[in-house]
């Protein structure tokens, strides 16, 4: 077993053993292969690119190739305990649409992503007068895969106007920590997001 | 094949016969009193005998999937792209079992073949059988090798409604199923093609209602308009159009007998070539078999609720030109297993080439195919 980003670390931490697990953009199916072999889970992924379908296919991780953009459609409603999209909400072309159908079919969702509000990204777009990039962000802007970005900022704004009830949130730095210095100004000092999240009471 | 095969052929093949005095009874009421399956194997049965692998054929395939009978053969057996050293049904690691479905004309119990009670070929007294009847006969064949559980069932269009069959009606006797560019049942369309298909047959004047043997002659003319019908139906729109176009052979004949487009030069021949090896009451009992399948029937039209107890890891693959068996009919088997929470996982394949896709060596294919076998061999200790 490969060791774990810390970010999926934290994740796995949040899902409960035996539970119903979705991945949206599931990659290489490590997060899933862990939480199957650790956690006794039943878990789906859906990826879009055939050759970490593939390598799902040969860990014996659960795969559909499908295309996020097209939604859900294929499972019910509340067919799941936990949907995780780990470094998947700003490559998809509806983020928001795309999280309506995740609380459909799951009550809670995890969700992570690079925070554009990180200072040095901030610091390379002010002074340096280029588009961000960074480990988290490696690609430049006519090849990134990277099309809705967003800061911790704009995303508890679209959970807020969305009615979604945010559970909990951790932010890691550069050296994947989580420091309480992060807290202080979480959307200066946090390089990767990480939130858990639940259907609001008067929410959709 | 050309003196010796390809590096990643299993080569030369021989055929094995199986003979089952012991009725088997089906579907329909009926029973045979004994029958016999042709089957070939490929690779070696591990001594756990935990590596084999049922591959199940389609409408007009038989028991050779892979190698040749000789060396004059022009072409290898019908799944030679997926069967073979270093292949997904890798014969390095698995022991690989394909028969002649029953009814078929290949050398298993068929239309053709002599009915013990009467001394002559059975022709249209030959029990229409379905494919949980094919499933059936396939577990005594298992039992008879001594395969108490499959490592997997994998088939292509009707193979994969056998294997889907099989997680169904066996769940304890297969570790995988591998259904490809399948349906959970024919729609409408695909069973009016069918029975256009059987009314060419049975309006031959030759058909004489199925008992031509006892005539000499055989309804080749309805066959071969069967198989043309079949043929467009088994190619996408962009393939045929990417193969013939509008192509004349010569010029424009202004006569009917004359062969004016490629594309009818191509029907015609594949037509031709096919009544030379295919019965043609075999070809009407396949496509009743086709509109027969459906595990929901039983289940009140649910199918989640036929798949419930399925215990089977699933493997689905369909392609993107397919029309016969769209991508969206995987789909449908696809939410059912997911509905049961089942050990399932889905690949659409972008190909051009239609539903017969499935036989052909797709890159993709081949891959996604290969790396699920993979993990299968891994899992079986192959």
């Amino acid at each position: 077993m490969n060791p774990l980003r810390r970010e999926l670390e934290i994740v796995a931490d949040w899902i409960e053993p035996g539970s119903r697990v979705l991945d949206l953009g599931c990659g290489d199916g490590a997060l899933l292969e862990y939480l199957v072999e650790r956690k006794g889970v039943t878990a789906y992924g859906l990826e879009i690119d055939p050759r970490k379908v593939n390598r799902c296919l040969e860990r014996g991780v659960n795969v559909v190739r499908a295309d996020l953009d097209e939604g859900l459609g294929d499972f019910h409603c509340d067919s799941f305990d936990h949907v995780i999209m780990s470094q998947t909400i700003q490559a998809v072309r509806y983020p928001d649409k795309l999280i309506e159908d995740l609380l459909r079919v799951s009550h809670h969702g995890i969700v992570t992503f690079p925070n554009m509000g990180y200072w040095r990204l901030r610091v390379q777009l002010l002074l340096g007068g280029s588009m961000p990039r960074s480990p988290a962000l490696p690609n430049a802007w006519y090849n990134s895969p990277n099309i809705h970005l967003c800061t911790v900022r704009d995303f508890e704004q679209l959970c807020a106007s969305m009615g979604v009830e945010i559970v909990e949130r951790r932010l890691l730095d550069r050296a994947h920590r989580s420091t309480p210095l992060i807290d202080l100004a979480p959307n200066l000092l946090g390089e990767v997001a990480i939130y858990r999240f639940v259907r609001g009471t008067q929410s959709l | 094949m050309v003196r010796s095969p390809p590096a990643d052929s299993v080569g030369l093949v021989t055929q094995h016969k199986a003979v089952f005095e012991e009725p088997l009874p089906l579907d329909c009421g009926r029973e045979l009193p004994g029958y016999e399956l042709v089957y070939e194997t490929y690779g070696e049965l591990n001594r756990e005998r935990t590596n084999a692998i049922l591959v199940c054929h389609a409408l007009s395939g038989n028991h050779h999937a892979a190698g040749y009978h000789s060396e004059h053969d022009r072409k290898p057996g019908w799944w030679e792209t997926c069967i073979g050293p270093g292949k997904p049904l890798d014969t390095n690691r698995f022991f690989i079992v394909c028969s002649n479905n029953l009814g078929g004309c290949h050398g298993s119990t068929g239309p053709a073949s002599i009915n013990p009670e009467t001394g002559a070929p059975y022709g249209d007294q030959f029990p229409v059988v379905t494919v949980r009847d094919w499933v059936r006969s396939q577990a005594r064949l298992a039992d008879r090798l001594g395969i108490r559980q499959w490592a997997a069932v994998a088939g292509g269009s009707l193979g994969g409604m056998q294997a889907l069959q099989w997680a169904i009606d066996f769940p304890g006797r297969l570790r995988h199923a591998v259904v490809i560019a399948a349906a959970p049942r024919l729609s409408a369309q695909n069973i009016g093609f069918n029975e256009v298909a059987r009314q060419a047959i049975m309006s031959d004047p030759e058909f004489h209602g199925g008992r031509y043997y006892d005539y000499g002659v055989s309804p080749r003319r309805g066959l071969a308009v069967a198989r043309m019908l079949g043929h467009i139906t088994y190619l996408s729109e962009d393939a045929m159009r990417a193969k013939f176009g509008r192509d004349l052979r010569g010029g424009m004949s202004y006569d009917y007998e004359e062969v004016d487009f490629e594309v009818e030069s191509y029907l015609r021949y594949q037509g031709q070539r096919f009544v030379q090896g295919f019965d043609a009451n075999t070809y009407l009992l396949m496509t009743k078999a086709l509109d027969y399948f459906d595990p929901a029937a039983e289940h009140g039209d649910d199918f989640s609720a036929a798949v419930a107890g399925i215990q089977c890891s699933t493997l689905l693959l369909s392609f993107s030109s397919d029309w016969r068996f769209p991508p969206s009919r995987s789909r449908e088997i696809l939410r059912a297993l997911l509905e049961r929470e089942k050990t399932v996982s889905y690949i659409e394949v972008e190909a051009t080439q239609g539903h017969d896709a499935f036989l052909m060596p797709i890159q993709r294919y081949l891959e996604g195919f290969a790396a699920y076998m993979g993990n299968v061999a891994r899992e079986v200790g192959a």
